[in-house]
């Protein structure tokens, strides 16, 4: 017998015990509205009726923790196929896989990913860096702690806007609803409840190192994109539009028998980069999740 | 006759799969407002008097593969009383997926009862 809807959220984060933490959050808020809004409208409709029968006669409608969770999981089962990186471009010879990541969409996946952290990167490390300091400013004064609650809670919207970037472009599942506030708190608690929730502050730190990492995946997975593209137009660049390399630094224009070295290299450093920026995607993935998901 | 029963149990819950999707399509593309998932789970049990076809928890899962795949769409609001309300509404791909899964769902049906009848005249 579930006491209280708090009751069937912790039946049913047990039974999901395991999954995914993001579909977790999901299946918590999905239920949580869905009780709260039915009993809400249960008691209104049938005023003196007893809480813990209504919420029963709810919950044989929604379905016990067990029936929900299997529902999640066969359907998540289903969509995780779609998520899974196309595995075609891993079999084979090495050659094969080193230049069939050219044609892996979770690699340009990556790749977008890593040029645009420099803007969000930019975004969110100023955000949190202009608008911390200014919520920690406003403490001073009594309506510091309204300002500093809002301020929160942008980060955890702002945290939720990454994660959809994240799986998105990395493939690695992200909470797909906001986070999930206890219905049964009052507004004092539910601050309490934001301010010392762990997933507040990770998402904080989270936002403010976006910046170097925005920054450093943009300039060392950017620069080496250019550079692989320059050496493999060095011929074209240097022969037909007379645009010097300079790369011996002495010599303006590189040697012509030196010209099919560096297109090779080009070519070598393309695919490279391309593996650079999934695994740097990979392991951006496992860190978003640590920091964002994870309770 | 336990067994009876779990097998019955299984075989609602394979066609539920199949189904529940074309269901909650339909009824979002009837409506001209964004629902949320208890209005959506009451408009599916009304006017019915057999046992509702799912659980009221199983049609969330659905909703948001349906709005993964682009079918739907949906908006967060805050509600005053409880946890923030999801609300959602069927998008033009939605609309034009709908027509042929109909024209599928005809099919399958059409196929189905002619090897039903043809059973009855076994």
């Amino acid at each position: 017998m579930t006491k209280d809807i708090r009751d069937y959220l912790n039946q049913l984060r047990q039974r999901l015990g395991g999954c995914d933490p993001a579909l977790i959050q999901d299946a918590l808020s999905d239920a949580e509205e869905h009780l709260t809004t039915a009993l809400q409208i249960e008691l209104m409709e049938t005023p003196g009726s007893a809480p813990a029968e209504a919420l029963a006669a709810i919950i044989e409608k929604y379905g016990n923790p067990e029936e929900v969770a299997a529902a999640y999981l066969s359907i998540e089962a289903r969509f995780s196929l779609g998520l899974a990186a196309p595995r075609s471009a891993r079999r084979g010879s090495f050659l094969n896989r080193f230049f069939g990541v050219v044609a892996e969409p979770r690699a340009w996946g990556a790749f977008v990913y890593a040029l645009l952290a420099l803007l969000t990167g930019n975004l969110y490390g100023l955000w949190a860096v202009i608008g911390g300091g200014f919520s920690l400013f406003s403490l001073v004064f009594i309506i510091g702690i309204p300002i500093a609650a809002l301020f929160l809670l942008s980060v955890r919207g702002i945290a939720l806007l990454e994660g959809r970037v994240v799986e998105a472009l990395l493939g690695v599942r992200m909470p797909r609803k906001p986070f999930f506030i206890r219905c049964d708190l009052n507004g004092i608690e539910k601050l309490k409840a934001l301010f010392t929730d762990r997933r507040t502050w990770r998402a904080f730190a989270y936002l403010i190192l976006q910046l170097p990492l925005g920054w450093l995946y943009f300039s060392l997975i950017g620069g080496l994109f250019i550079f692989s593209l320059c050496f493999l137009a060095g011929p074209i660049l240097e022969l037909v539009f007379h645009l010097p390399l300079e790369l011996l630094g002495t010599d303006k224009f590189t040697p012509v028998w030196l010209l099919p070295l560096v297109c090779l290299s080009g070519l070598l450093m393309l695919p490279a980069t391309l593996h650079l920026a999934k695994l740097a995607g990979r392991l951006h993935g496992r860190y978003a999740k640590a920091l964002l998901v994870r309770k | 006759m336990a067994y009876l029963i779990d097998a019955n149990k299984k075989f609602q819950k394979e066609l539920n799969s199949g189904t529940a999707a074309l269901v909650l399509l339909s009824l979002m593309s009837r409506s001209r407002e964004p629902m949320y998932g208890y209005q959506i789970a009451k408009l599916m049990e009304t006017g019915k008097d057999a046992a509702p076809m799912m659980k009221q928890g199983a049609l969330y899962p659905v909703l948001r593969s349906l709005e993964n795949s682009g079918l739907l769409e949906s908006r967060v609001d805050p509600s005053v009383s409880g946890p923030p309300r999801r609300y959602y509404r069927i998008t033009e791909l939605g609309h034009q997926t709908l027509e042929i899964w109909i024209e599928l769902w005809e099919h399958t049906k059409s196929f189905v009862d002619d090897f039903l009848r043809d059973g009855d005249h076994d």
